[in-house]
């Protein structure tokens, strides 16, 4: 066995050299998604378009529309004389949220009872909406509070400002958050699809006819076909890990072993899977429409995007048997936290399951004949 | 007991039966050729045979070793030549070699190589991808590749198909030297002239072997009279000439047609036929049937192949 795997894993790397196409795509592929990616998959939302409805006009709302036109995070559209004006400018998609001070609001602020603000958001994009009212309530927080001084018995009114400090992220920068995501994203792409379309084009070059002939067992064809994703795999994580700590300045917290050793697992589940699925199907078409379901499917459920803590309960239980999930826990926890071994030893024992099961799958899935 | 031995073999696919019960017989040393149409289960039957597919009935030998059960071994002992290329076209043509050889755990010397195959006249090639060869040096590298270990048994599928006349008849000079050296060739063919250089042939027609025997043999059993007609308008010709109510058969050969009639009429009277019909410039003569001749014959008379089988 361990001859003939010599000779399956040089045949398989100078295909994958000669290929005109395959090596390219190995460089330029991690470079492209950690320099490009980071920068626009940011759900911290800027320019947010703003009316503001001034009934009041006073020194109050004028400090107000002071400091909502200071902060990076509004536009102002435009100031309608009243609230069915502005409403229309949401309808018409041209403003996001809506401010409405009404009359009388600064006086109304040293009464027992002051009156209310109004904010309208446009809720399509519900993150942004919400996000908008968020932003808008501290900075009127903020404004009244600065007011304080001069209006009096004012603090009995509010209630304290709640303080907020993010841990391992303190900057709350999105990008630090998505990079080990798309890290992961890098390894599911390459180390899955490639090897899922590596058997069906032996099936429809027919090489596979010539290979089956010879006494190889399948556990040396599996094998050989696994090896070399593993290497590209790891290089490949390398250079993402190496453009994210140039561009970006992030460096893993924990140990960087860590992160090899799950990646060795993890390209080992996805490029099980692929090979499985390329053992199924006969044609490219068939191949890459399946990967294409798998990936979306892992990529959406795996906690890249959205937190697996607010998907509801059914499907945080299909989350377990998605391995990406294991694989990213693992990458942000590294990075952001600094995790040892034994605070991710659990998705190491996960990872390994999955990995030891799919590669059998993968190995008996193998037919030799028809 | 025969190189290959196999008994009412079989093998559907879901409704379709591509091989609907085959038994023959291969002796050591032999070239044995199947003829037949695309389509008439030949290349399935050759899969059978090197354990690339399982029969779903019968029974049969390979090297004294069971097709069902012994596999592993039968795979050691083959050749197999599909009637696709199928080596890889992102290697060369040393690397190829290479390649197999290693993969059917042979130690065998360049020297050995270029004895036993096409390799001499492959190494001004060594260094191009299989990929880029031609469709002969393709074929001539198919052939090197499915005897990297030596085996007994060559099992090839329509392996001149496509191949200039040159290359053709350099391939079967090789194939009937590996003969002489003792070993079995199984060929599938669809040229008839190839059908010839075999040593014993089989009709293949809707997955059963119509009739099995030696080229030289088959022509001499065909006792009836076959014409050879030629005439200005072929095809008009053909068409006038199936019109015949003598007419068994006719159909188009090279640049003559052939014909078959009924016993007892002569062609005098198809002669007439014809002119009467429009086609004045006509000559007709017999001819002895070839091995094309015979295999019409049996593909449009199948109750007739049956006994002459038994």
């Amino acid at each position: 066995m361990g001859n003939t795997l010599i000779y399956l894993l040089e045949k398989e790397i100078k295909q994958f050299v000669r290929d005109p196409f395959l090596p390219k795509l190995a460089l330029f592929f991690p470079v492209m998604v950690i320099l490009i990616l980071p920068l626009v998959a940011d759900l911290d939302f800027k320019n947010i378009s703003i009316c503001i409805v001034d009934n009041d006009n006073s020194t109050f709302s004028r400090r107000l529309i002071a400091s909502v036109q200071n902060t990076s995070y509004f536009r102002v559209h435009d100031f309608p004389s009243n609230y069915k004006a502005a409403l229309n400018d949401i309808e018409q998609n041209e403003a996001d949220l809506i401010l409405e001070i009404p009359a009388d609001y600064e006086k109304s602020l040293t009464r027992q009872h002051p009156q209310k603000l109004s904010i309208t958001a446009n809720a399509v994009n519900a993150q942004k909406g919400n996000a908008g009212i968020n932003y808008l309530m501290q900075i009127i927080q903020k404004t009244i509070k600065e007011n304080g001084s001069q209006v009096s018995s004012m603090n009995s009114a509010y209630p304290e400002m709640i303080t907020i400090r993010n841990f391992y992220n303190e900057t709350l920068n999105f990008r630090f958050f998505m990079i080990p995501a798309l890290m992961a994203m890098l390894i599911i792409l390459l180390c899955g699809f490639l090897p899922a379309l590596n058997i069906v084009k032996e099936k429809e070059n027919g090489t596979i006819e010539q290979i089956n002939v010879t006494p190889i067992n399948k556990l040396t064809f599996t094998f050989a076909k696994l090896i070399p994703y593993w290497l590209m795999g790891l290089l490949v994580l390398t250079i993402a890990m190496l453009i994210a700590y140039w561009v970006y300045g992030l460096a893993p917290i924990g140990n960087i072993g860590i992160i090899y050793g799950i990646a060795l697992l993890f390209i080992l589940t996805m490029s099980s899977i692929g090979l499985i699925v390329s053992n199924y199907s006969s044609t490219m078409q068939q191949t890459a429409f399946v990967m294409f379901f798998f990936i979306i499917t892992s990529i959406l459920m795996s906690g890249l995007f959205t937190p697996i803590e607010s998907m509801p309960g059914w499907a945080q239980t299909i989350t377990n048997f998605i391995p990406p999930r294991y694989f990213i826990e693992v990458m942000r926890g590294v990075y952001l936290k600094g995790c040892t071994f034994p605070d991710v030893s659990i998705q190491f024992l996960k990872l390994g399951i999955f990995a030891i099961i799919l590669m059998a799958w993968a190995a008996l899935s193998y037919k030799k004949q028809l | 007991m025969g190189t290959v031995t196999v008994e009412n073999l079989k093998k559907s696919f879901g409704k379709v039966q591509a091989i609907a019960g085959i038994s023959f017989e291969t002796v050591a040393g032999e070239i044995f050729g199947i003829i037949g149409a695309d389509g008439a289960g030949k290349s399935t039957l050759l899969q059978i045979l090197v354990t690339l597919l399982t029969p779903s009935g019968g029974s049969g030998t390979i090297l004294g070793y069971d097709i069902f059960k012994d596999y592993r071994k039968i795979r050691t002992l083959v050749g197999y030549m599909p009637e696709r290329f199928s080596l890889y076209p992102d290697l060369t043509v040393e690397e190829n070699l290479q390649f197999f050889t290693k993969l059917f755990n042979v130690r065998q010397s360049s020297e050995d190589l270029s004895l036993n195959t096409f390799a001499r006249q492959l190494i001004p090639f060594k260094n191009r991808r299989a990929g880029k060869l031609s469709g002969g040096m393709k074929q001539k590298l198919a052939l090197s590749c499915a005897l990297v270990h030596n085996p007994q048994l060559l099992i090839l599928d329509e392996p001149t198909r496509g191949v200039d006349p040159i290359s053709r008849t350099e391939f079967w000079q090789k194939l009937i030297s590996l003969r002489d050296s003792g070993k079995t060739i199984i060929v599938t063919t669809s040229y008839m002239d190839e059908a010839n250089l075999c040593d014993r042939i089989a009709f293949c027609d809707q997955g059963r072997f119509l009739l099995t025997d030696s080229p030289q043999s088959i022509i001499n059993k065909e006792k009836e009279p076959i014409y050879a007609i030629r005439g200005s308008n072929m095809f008009r010709l053909l068409q006038t000439v199936r019109q015949w109510e003598r007419t068994k058969a006719c159909y188009t050969f090279g640049d003559t047609l052939h014909l078959r009639i009924d016993k007892g009429y002569s062609t005098d009277e198809l002669l007439h036929f014809l002119k009467n019909s429009g086609c004045p410039d006509v000559s007709i003569q017999a001819i002895k049937a070839n091995i094309e001749d015979c295999f019409m014959q049996l593909v449009n008379n199948p109750e007739k192949a049956e006994t002459t089988i038994n």
